[in-house]
């Protein structure tokens, strides 16, 4: 049932209301670069004989606003990296309204779907594989501006990819290579200038970190700190790993089999969570300190991750909840506001303590 | 009449030819497991410690040069033919690999492939490996054993898959345990349950485990002792507590360093380490991590340093002297 | 200096080492030097008889180092002729047959949905015509000229590269820097021809290079046959085919365009198999 707020065509960015029962216990935002509501993407799949409905993201809500860093988390199955997909419109979405700039992201085609690309853009998790293989750096990095600024000339955009190469921390001589002769670090970091060349507003980055090694991590995180401060950058953070995104987000949104368990302030989350995933999640979350790691002696979260074929009715987190009561199995718990957090809990008030 | 440690090796060497020339996958290493412990090894890619790991069982490339060392109890394993080398894997040493989906035989039933440990080593009958087998899938806390033994690896989950995997490994009750990146590929709920479930089984059979990672958290939660590998040597060894309250090689501080911890409050920068892992096929003289190093000295780029030991059983190899702590904000 | 290695330079020094493959190329272009020179060079010519110089063994004095066919003709300038005309047919058909099979093959595949089904039923439906019923009609209605050859065995050949052409861009579509340039923008034709086509290259080169042997060796069987290029022009299959009724009596009619056949067959197969080697993706 969709209860989202229809903002596709030409709704007024500045009023920025809300109606739907999803959204009407949370308090006003400040204008949203991005305001998803109810976003959902299923895959049809083949199972046994037949097929099946795969609900890969199921009504996902959020916004983001500008020069700020959200961080989607969630194991495997969350549907973080298909959140991704369908706001590129890489992977069609089923149902919601992603509204940008006042339009509705999801219902673009043609020239407007293609005028839109330049504000939104994309970073892979494996920078290598992104790169094609074939084209040297310097065509890699220019095919943007060939598309959507094709009245530069070559000298031009010459300038314009070398500017961007030393903006990354690479030096000219590698654009005449190829994405086989780079480091993961460099791969990544060419991946980054890809998307930043043509000055887009908001940058999706999926799981940008975890392909690179251990000591080339915190060099790129460095620099997409750097860079989101200097260019003033919406970034939509998405991992797996809670001590990256604790580094680089403002907001984190915890995911689970394709909803929403909670949205907080990064601190508050996890200092203060309200959602028992998220406790369990930042429990679980490696600590490079023995003294620290072993003290806190709590037994992990049992049972493992339900195949979205098969999720849980109620609370699809029922299943593995040390809090769960009747009430999780008959009622989907909406998301509300909880002291500084969001989330989709009937027992929140008792998380934390 | 303690023979001292089951595992010792020394002076190994692996190196194999590539397209852009010879890897030094693994240069001089030393190391012992002593009976029981959990040792943790962390690295990057191409600090070899995977091929460390496959070159105590045999499992190097084909066209892999091993010299050097590896002595399990009096065996010289690197000698030893391929049956007699077949008697220790699966039954005193064994392995656990990253990818539970690629290590199982996806057209094999589960209750076969744990089985067929026992019935190659153990030479037991059908029916008393099926029963071992069943212990073993309760002791990894799988329910439903009988069910699940007859099952396909694609039926199974990843963290099952895996825990299937520690099941064939420790079913014939092997005194050491390898394993490589384990819980990688694990979602970090699921790895979080692996990892307590390497605890309550080495508390209960008493095998030591060997666990390869890049991810100091694993290490920190897990392991008593470590050793830190870069470009094919152990650059520090030290029990784990002594590793991080104190590292003495820049690079385990660096790394440490460089890790965003959840706990702690939020830097505006993390402390990055410069350049790039070197390329095995093209490592520098000295030490190969001269070029990265703050603490860098003119010796360190023409003389390796060798692994010493500092205070008791804690072993680094870096020429520069006296405490680190610069990345800390420590008085250098 | 390793800089710009690009992935032909790369695939260069792959191929380089292997010999087997490098063997082949070398003789391949020695044959291929020979045929286009000696007949240049030689006194005699593939089409005037000499009457009195029939059936000769071969003698290396007497002018005809191989000696002479069954009307008087040198047998070295008539072999050389002949590997000309299959290495031309082969070369040309096979281009020809790359052409459509990779435009044919790369649309069905990136466009996809029914118009990849249609277009790949016409694949099936064009292999079950009888082939070689389909020649002979062709030569009895257009007579038997080289440049038909040409066409028809290229206009069959090309079902093969379409398969494969697609079966690689339907996996291409999946990777991941063409979703990457789809986010960048690029869309359609530009996709397919920046994107698609240079990383299909590899595999069509390897398609192609083996697939040159098998027209050859079709079309020798065409004129084995009777139906290939007509006499005086020679084809390799032809001489073979006139080798084989003096085989009792004049062995070297046969063994020698046999070997050159069989010379050129094994170097197209050693080289596409040394390309497949240093071009294959999945290698890396």
């Amino acid at each position: 049932m969709n209860t989202g707020v229809p903002q596709a065509g030409g709704a007024d960015p500045q009023r920025c209301d809300r109606t739907g029962s999803a959204a009407q216990a949370l308090p006003p935002q400040p204008c949203a670069l991005l305001a998803v509501r109810e976003l959902s993407v299923t895959y049809r799949v083949a199972y046994r004989r037949g097929h099946a409905l795969l609900r890969a993201v199921n009504g996902v809500s959020f916004e983001l606003a500008r020069g700020e860093t959200l961080g989607l988390v969630g194991e495997s199955g969350s549907g973080k990296s298909t959140i991704a997909r369908a706001l590129l419109r890489l992977v069609p979405a089923e149902s919601g309204v992603a509204s940008f700039h006042g339009t509705d992201l999801l219902k673009l085609s043609g020239a407007r779907l293609q005028a839109m690309r330049r504000h939104l853009q994309l970073i892979f998790q494996d920078p290598l594989a992104s790169l094609d293989p074939r084209m040297n750096i310097g065509d890699i990095l220019g095919e943007p501006l060939r598309v959507f600024e094709p009245q530069l000339s070559g000298q031009q955009r010459l300038q314009r990819v070398l500017a961007m190469t030393r903006a990354v921390g690479l030096g000219a001589e590698q654009l005449h290579r190829f994405a086989h002769e780079l480091s993961g670090g460099q791969a990544q970091r060419i991946g980054i200038a890809r998307a930043l060349i043509i000055e887009p507003e908001l940058i999706v980055c999926d799981e940008p970190l975890s392909a690179l090694d251990v000591s080339i991590k915190s060099q790129i995180g460095n620099l997409l700190k750097d860079l989101q401060r200097q260019l003033q950058l919406s970034l939509l953070f998405i991992s797996h790993d809670l001590a990256a995104v604790r580094f680089s987000c403002d907001r984190v949104l915890v995911l689970y089999l394709g909803r929403v368990m909670e949205i907080a302030g990064c601190d508050t989350l996890f200092k203060a969570c309200r959602h028992p995933y998220t406790r369990a999640l930042i429990r679980a979350a490696p600590i490079p300190d023995p003294v620290a790691a072993r003290a806190r002696r709590s037994a992990p979260l049992e049972g493992e991750i339900p195949s979205p074929l098969f999720a849980p009715s109620g609370c699809v987190f029922r299943t593995r909840c040390p809090m769960a009561i009747d009430r999780c199995a008959r009622e989907i718990p909406l998301l509300r506001q909880v002291a500084d957090s969001q989330v989709a809990c009937h027992r929140a008030e008792e998380v934390g303590d | 009449m303690t023979a001292g440690p089951p595992l010792r090796i020394r002076g190994l060497s692996v190196r194999y030819p590539s397209d852009h020339g010879q890897i030094e996958a693994v240069r001089d290493i030393d190391l012992d497991v002593a009976a029981g412990e959990f040792l943790g090894i962390v690295g990057e890619s191409g600090s070899g410690k995977t091929q460390l790991l496959l070159s105590i069982l045999g499992l190097s490339a084909p066209r892999a040069e091993l010299c050097g060392s590896i002595r399990y109890r009096e065996q010289e394993l690197l000698d030893l033919g391929s049956a007699a080398l077949n008697q220790v894997r699966g039954n005193r040493i064994s392995m656990v690999f990253q990818d539970p989906m690629t290590a199982l035989n996806p057209y094999l039933r589960v209750g076969r492939q744990i089985t067929e440990v026992l019935r190659v080593h153990r030479d037991a009958t059908a029916r008393a490996a099926e029963r071992r087998a069943i212990e073993m899938l309760e002791s990894v806390h799988i329910p439903e054993g009988p069910r699940r033994m007859r099952q396909y690896p694609h039926e199974l989950s990843g963290g099952m898959r895996q825990r299937v995997m520690i099941a064939m490994a420790l079913i014939a009750e092997p005194e050491i345990l390898l394993a490589d990146e384990p819980s990688t590929a694990l979602d970090v709920t699921v790895q979080a349950q692996i990892l307590s479930l390497f605890q309550e089984l080495r508390a209960r059979t008493g095998t030591a485990i060997v666990l390869v990672t890049h991810d100091l958290g694993v290490i920190a939660e897990v392991a008593d002792r470590v050793a830190v590998m870069y470009a094919g040597r152990i650059v520090e060894q030290a029990p784990v507590h002594g590793l991080f309250a104190h590292p003495r090689h820049p690079y385990t501080e660096a790394l440490q360093q460089s890790i965003p911890r959840i706990d702690a409050p939020r830097p505006t920068h993390l402390a990055s380490i410069g350049g790039a892992p070197p390329n095995p096929a093209a490592l520098p003289a000295g030490c190969a991590f001269a070029p990265r190093c703050i603490y860098r000295l003119p010796i360190c780029e023409a003389v390796t340093p060798p692994l010493i030991e500092t205070t008791a059983g804690h072993w680094k190899a870096c020429h520069h002297d006296g405490a680190l702590g610069k990345l800390r904000g420590e008085a250098a | 200096m390793s800089g710009a290695q690009g992935f032909w330079g790369q695939a260069l020094r792959r191929l380089r080492r292997q010999r087997m493959a490098m063997a082949a190329g070398l003789l391949l272009s020695l044959i291929m030097l020979a045929c286009l020179l000696l007949p240049l060079l030689s006194p005699y010519d593939y089409f005037t008889p000499h009457f009195e110089l029939l059936s000769r063994g071969p003698m290396l004095a007497g002018g005809h180092i191989l000696g002479t066919d069954p009307l008087g003709r040198d047998l070295l300038v008539r072999v050389m002729w002949g590997c000309r005309i299959s290495l031309a047919v082969g070369i040309a058909a096979s281009l020809v047959s790359v052409l459509i099979g990779v435009t044919w093959g790369a649309t069905a595949g990136y466009v996809g949905g029914p118009t990849d089904a249609l277009m790949m039923r016409a694949v099936d439906i064009l292999y079950s015509v009888p082939f070689v019923p389909f020649v002979i009609v062709l030569t009895v209605l257009f007579g038997r000229e080289l440049w038909l050859i040409f066409l028809a065995i290229g206009a069959v050949s090309w079902l093969d590269i379409a398969r494969i052409v697609r079966g690689e861009t339907l996996s291409l579509k999946q990777r991941e820097f063409i979703e990457a340039a789809r986010v960048s923008g690029v869309r359609g034709a530009a996709m397919i021809a920046r994107h698609i086509v240079p990383n299909l290259i590899g595999i069509v080169i390897i398609y192609a290079t083996l697939a040159i042997p098998t027209v050859i060796l079709f079309e020798a069987f065409l004129s084995f046959l009777g139906l290939g290029v007509q006499s005086p022009l020679a084809s390799l299959g032809s001489l073979v085919a006139d080798g084989t009724s003096e085989m009792q009596s004049h062995p070297h009619l046969l063994i020698v365009p046999a070997a050159f056949l069989a010379a050129i067959i094994y170097c197209f197969n050693y080289l596409g198999d040394g390309l497949r080697d240093a071009l294959d993706p999945r290698d890396r």
